[in-house]
């Protein structure tokens, strides 16, 4: 993506002194949402009814053994303290140590992270490259049967519990027809044996040239990326109908037809190139939600993505793990939010 | 009043009373609703499964927890098992049919408090304004900011798994949406003649937002409430999938999801058929939403 | 399609390990051994820190210990591994051990005594939740340089604070904490004087046929061949163990060949594996007992013909014949089989008129509402589930709390549960790992916070069978000991609040060709050197 703050034309449409104020604001804003992110997050995770010490220390710990790890959790200072120091630590880049895996946080979301980021990804590759065209044959075939297949597809999509789709959908095109891979990234043969580059398999694979790699890698993502991707597709197809009926009904596209313009011109080269920005900032928040809501389908297809390395530390009290985690995601969402409203500001005619 | 006149006092062009032309939009809308086939299909059968849920204990053929062992994962239609038995041989029809309570409860109950939490603090920051609205707007942003699932599952893990703890971690997580709206509201609100004219008589705030903000800002907030309801069915679902909803032996729904797919390979319908119901009950939803919005947002009609 | 690409793989693999032979119809290259498993409770490799099934799988590959058990014969218990041989003092307080020559870390290092009195301080010094094995025997961080010396290189004498049964010893050092960390390695990769804690957790440095190339945790494990392993050169080059947390999912990997052996397949998906071609299943007895137990802080749970009738109105059989299929035995006493001692009565079964009238005599003969914390796992929710339905029909309702391992735990440890649900795997292979959890607990009040023993967490105060539990340890005569344990149980069986319910039998699913696979028996953990396939 470009960068917005040197495009030369950004610059000058907004003199400097306006631009500081915002900016400034906007990462103001955006200091305070995540610190109250880390705040919420933490007192959920101390007011939790679950002792942290046994989570480190398990069964058959003594008193005394207790006692040492209380103090090197650092439990036994007031909850302010506590949380300062974890900021502190945050803003050095240090998430603390994963009870569960043993690891740094950082490592652990390093580790976790490429895979979510690549399932979400192709994800919403799928989203789009459907959604987009079947909403826009939705808007110009209004009513039609191919309008009435849209909305059923997409109210098909929203009622779905992925869970179970994912179930369904495992046992059928691995089960029985065998058509792609079973859960996880990669076969089991075919572990390390492309260096790791990106994180992201599919990107390694080609890096390294190893097509047998990434066929298999391919093999394990479809599946999951597609239930995903169908989900996206129910939303960008719904937003991408209603952005262009709205400019099928003005006035200027009524003007262009009676030019005797042919419908494909109109179509294409008027009304979807108007819609391109609301797009982009739909695709944006469709990318955020598949991000952030990928944690039941990275459970079933036992996807180690960042949605089901926070839901297995939460349910085995590692705090750490699921504070970095979380603030990881949230940041990535605010982000996202800001960058489709700056997209939105800058190119929206009407915005300005 | 017999039919025809009924008819005519809601399809009157010159309504009498402000009631009589509320009612007449109603009915207006109905009629538009009553055209759109799939939001009817939708109608019908969440009418099906209130009554469902109603009459259980008359529609169950069994005790939905009675087990028994020696008659467990048998198939559907299995002595009189329509839906067949269970990994600890319970009834999956009447272990179904108890579970509508269970959604229709919980979506009842999530559908009554995140609206309320949303109302509470979208008025009062639209009405209040400043540093107040500040605040709010950004407490709310938090909270937007947050993956919304993971959260449920926080509060949850903090609140001790549940039926009323999901709820509550469902309307902890659903409320910003609706305290947005109720703010817009209330900017429009605020500023009117008839607020100014109640001020001077010497109402407090307290008084003119639960007295005559609140009441303009609930079918804004109804509307968008309804819209809603198949995402709250599947997010208790995925609760309960997670083992962090509704408790055994409760017959919850994504629970039984959960429960069944360990046999799934084998003994497909322990875990399919729960899956149908949550997807039969939420497309309902979804189906009767979206013709609502074609009814109140004719823009984005699809006839 | 799907053949062509294994085979590829497959041909890959050879070709990368330096083999060219490659048997047409094979799944899994023949070097290779691929294990589907939850691992997902490893969180470190180190043996003085390491507590934890699937970690002990990976230890006992990977680390040599003083003593061990050889897994063609597990019942032969303990033999020498990187001892030779071993003497006993006349006191009984002293052990000689004499290294064995031959053995070679992976590192290249030789392993002498010097190497296993560090291992051994290393784990009392670091002081880390299994630390109790050794610590039992008296050593200290403080006194270690005393009583854990190494005189020579070939030589390791251990000082014990009084005379226990020489078995109970030497079974503790076949603990995955017993294991010989490779002193040198260890040393320069400390930090801040941590003894290589923080390195050992994710590399190992042992004398193991394996050592572990790569861990990925909730992911996989990779081991590859030690090279300097001075054994007999195993037969599986490399082992990879994968996390597959469903059932479902390992037994369509095993059917379609892309692993070896699948370890946690529910009774259904053992019973269609059993059906299928070039597929088998081998039993295995482990030791771990599944149990529940009674708050004695409850008026009503601490009487006891209360907990007789729970014990007879709980249906051993029909779980054991349903959902738990195979891979639990009923079993009722707190020994595991196999274990010396172990008691093979099972006074209980699933009886309500017999319930009912120990109810009918008890002081609550209407029974009363009971919580039963259950930990959020589908097998033990079964359980509870089948608990509240048979207890129900005695007459007592009840409630079930579920939550989370930590929730669960910390009810218990707190002592505020009514009833808990749980497992229990033995800590070391000798009898006191049980007995002294089940049937010792000398001092019962709060202020003790005896949290390790379970007898402490329900609250059951038994000053005279703690006695009888601690004479038994340093019993040297075999029968004797046994004897002594049987007796305990008896009574442990007729008074206790635990109603131990069941031992289990793990159920491994493989391919047809796939031999020797042994995951431990009730003693010890996977011992992958010796397949072969």
């Amino acid at each position: 993506m470009a960068d917005l703050s040197q495009t030369p034309g950004g610059q000058r449409r907004l003199p400097v002194p306006r631009w500081l104020k915002k900016t400034a604001g906007t990462v103001l804003t955006v200091a305070v949402t995540l610190l109250g992110l880390l705040f919420v997050t933490f007192m959920i995770g101390r007011v939790m009814p679950i002792d942290p010490v046994l989570a480190v220390i398990g069964e058959r710990a003594t008193q005394a053994q207790y006692n040492e790890v209380f103090r090197e959790l650092g439990l036994d200072k007031p909850l302010i303290a506590q949380f300062a120091i974890y900021v502190n630590d945050v803003l050095h880049g240090d998430f603390g140590t994963s009870i569960r895996t043993g690891q740094q946080v950082s490592e652990d979301i390093a580790r976790v992270f490429p895979a979510t980021l690549e399932l979400a990804t192709l994800g919403t590759l799928i989203g789009v490259f459907i959604g987009v065209p079947l909403g826009v044959l939705a808007a110009v075939f209004r009513g039609r049967w191919i309008d009435q297949l849209a909305r059923l597809v997409g109210l098909v999509g929203y009622s779905m519990p992925i869970f179970w789709l994912g179930l369904v959908g495992l046992l059928i095109f691995y089960g029985i027809l065998g058509w792609v891979a079973g859960p996880g990234r990669l076969g089991v043969f075919y572990q390390g044996l492309v260096p790791t580059r990106t994180g992201l398999l599919l990107v390694d694979s080609l890096i390294a040239g190893d097509w047998t790699v990434f066929k298999d890698a391919f093999s394990h993502i479809i599946l999951p990326a597609s239930l995903l991707g169908y989900f996206s597709l129910a939303y960008i197809s719904r937003m991408t109908r209603s952005f262009m009926l709205e400019q099928l009904n003005s006035e200027y596209i009524t003007t262009a037809r009676v030019k005797g313009l042919s419908e494909w011109t109109v179509i294409w080269r008027h009304a979807f190139r108007n819609i391109r920005i609301q797009l982009i900032t739909v695709i944006a928040l469709a990318y955020a939600n598949l991000l952030e809501g990928s944690v039941l389908t990275e459970i079933i297809f036992a996807w180690p993505g960042i949605g089901q390395y926070i839901t297995t530390s939460l349910l085995a009290n590692d705090m750490n793990s699921v504070l970095g985690g979380t603030v990881v995601i949230g940041t990535i969402f605010v982000a996202l939010n800001i960058f489709s409203d700056l997209l939105y500001r800058f190119f929206d005619p009407r915005a300005k | 009043m017999s039919d025809t006149s009924l008819r005519a006092w809601l399809l009157a062009d010159a309504p009498a009373s402000r009631a009589q032309a509320r009612a007449a939009a109603w009915y207006a809308g109905w009629l538009k609703l009553r055209g759109n086939t799939l939001a009817m299909a939708g109608l019908v059968v969440l009418v099906l499964l209130i009554l469902a849920a109603l009459l259980a204990p008359l529609l169950a053929t069994q005790d939905p927890f009675v087990q028994d062992l020696g008659a467990r994962l048998k198939p559907p239609g299995w002595e009189g098992h329509i839906f067949g038995t269970d990994s600890l041989g319970r009834d999956i029809w009447s272990r179904i049919v108890y579970g509508a309570r269970i959604s229709l409860y919980i979506v009842a109950l999530v559908a009554l408090v995140a609206p309320l939490l949303g109302l509470i603090i979208g008025t009062v920051a639209g009405y209040m304004g400043g540093i107040i609205d500040v605040a709010l707007m950004r407490f709310t942003d938090i909270f937007l900011a947050f993956p919304r699932l993971i959260l449920a599952l926080a509060f949850v893990a903090a609140l001790g798994a549940g039926i009323e703890n999901a709820v509550l971690a469902i309307s902890l997580t659903a409320w910003p949406p609706y305290a947005r709206i109720a703010r817009a509201e209330t900017l429009t609100i605020r500023n009117s003649d008839f607020i100014h004219a109640i001020k001077l008589q010497g109402a407090g705030p307290l008084r003119i937002i639960t007295r005559h903000v609140w009441p303009l800002c609930i079918s804004s907030l109804v509307i968008r409430v309804t819209l809603d309801m198949a995402g709250i069915i599947l997010t208790a679902a995925g609760l309960g999938f997670l083992g962090l909803g509704a408790q055994p032996p409760s017959p919850e729904w994504g629970a039984m999801v959960s429960e069944g797919r360990k046999y799934i390979l084998d003994y497909w319908w322990v875990a399919t058929i729960p899956g149908l119901a949550i997807f039969t009950i939420s497309l309902a939803f979804n189906l009767l939403g979206d013709g609502l919005r074609d009814v109140l947002d004719p823009k984005e009609a699809g006839q | 399609m799907k053949q062509s690409r294994s085979l590829r793989a497959a041909a890959l693999v050879a070709a990368l390990m330096g083999s060219a032979a490659l048997p047409a119809m094979a799944e899994t290259p023949p070097n290779m051994l691929v294990i589907a498993n939850r691992i997902d409770d490893i969180k470190t490799f180190d043996p003085a820190e390491s507590f934890e099934f699937a970690g002990a799988d990976v230890s006992r590959n990977v680390y040599e210990k003083l003593v061990n058990f050889d897994p063609l014969d597990l019942d032969a218990g303990f033999g020498p591994e990187l001892a030779e041989s071993w003497e006993i003092s006349e006191d009984g307080t002293e052990i000689t051990f004499t290294m064995a020559e031959g053995h070679v870390f992976a590192s290249g290092n030789p392993v002498t005594a010097k190497d296993a009195e560090f291992s051994l301080r290393r784990a009392v010094i670091l002081n880390k939740t299994p630390s109790f094995i050794l610590t039992q025997f008296g050593f200290t961080p403080e006194n270690v340089e005393e009583t854990i010396v190494a005189t020579d290189d070939s030589t390791l004498v251990i000082k014990l604070d009084q005379k226990y049964a020489v078995s109970f010893v030497l079974n503790c050092l076949t603990a995955t904490i017993g294991g010989i960390v490779d002193m040198e390695t260890a040393m320069a990769n400390e930090v801040d004087g941590d003894m290589g804690a923080e390195w050992l957790r994710t590399n190992t440095a042992g004398s193991g046929p394996y050592k572990v190339v790569d861990w990925k945790p909730n992911e996989s494990v990779l081991m590859d061949l030690n090279p300097n392993y001075g054994g007999e050169k195993p037969a599986m080059e490399r082992v990879i163990v994968q996390h597959i947390q469903e059932s479902a999912t390992q037994r369509l990997q095993l059917e379609r060949g892309d692993i070896d052996i699948a370890r946690n397949l529910s009774p259904e998906d053992i019973a269609s594996v059993k059906e299928t071609d070039g597929l088998k299943v081998v039993d295995e007895l482990k030791g771990r007992l599944m149990y529940f137990s009674a708050n004695q802080k409850n008026e009503m749970l601490s009487d006891p013909k209360v907990l007789e009738a729970l014990k007879w109105a709980t249906d051993y059989e029909g779980m054991a014949g349903s959902f738990l299929n195979g891979q639990y035995t009923v079993h009722q006493a707190f020994l595991p089989l196999t274990f010396l001692g172990a008691l093979q009565d099972k006074p209980y079964s699933f009886d309500l008129d017999k319930a009912k009238a120990a109810l009918a005599e008890s002081g609550f003969p209407d029974c009363g509402p009971i919580e039963i914390s259950v930990r959020e796992a589908q097998e033990r929710i079964d359980i509870a589930q089948s608990l509240q339905n048979t207890w129900g029909q005695l007459g007592c309702e009840a409630e079930l709390i579920v939550g989370t391992g930590a929730q669960t735990l910390d009810r218990y440890r707190a002592r505020e549960h009514d009833i808990y649900l749980g497992a229990w795997g033995p800590d070391y292979p000798d009898p006191n790992t049980n007995a002294g959890t089940f049937a010792y607990n000398p001092d019962n009040s709060d202020e003790a916070g005896a949290t390790g023993l379970l007898a402490w967490r329900n609250a059951w105060g038994i000053p005279e069978m703690s006695e009888e539990t601690l004479a038994a340890v340093t019993e040297n005569d075999t029968d004797t000991r046994r004897e002594m344990y049987l007796a305990i149980q008896k009574e442990h069986q007729q008074i206790s609040p635990f109603g131990i319910m069941f031992q289990q039998i793990e159920q491994h699913a493989m391919q047809e060709n796939v031999q020797d696979f042994i995951s431990g028996g009730a003693t010890t953990a996977a011992s992958y050197w010796v397949v072969t396939k």
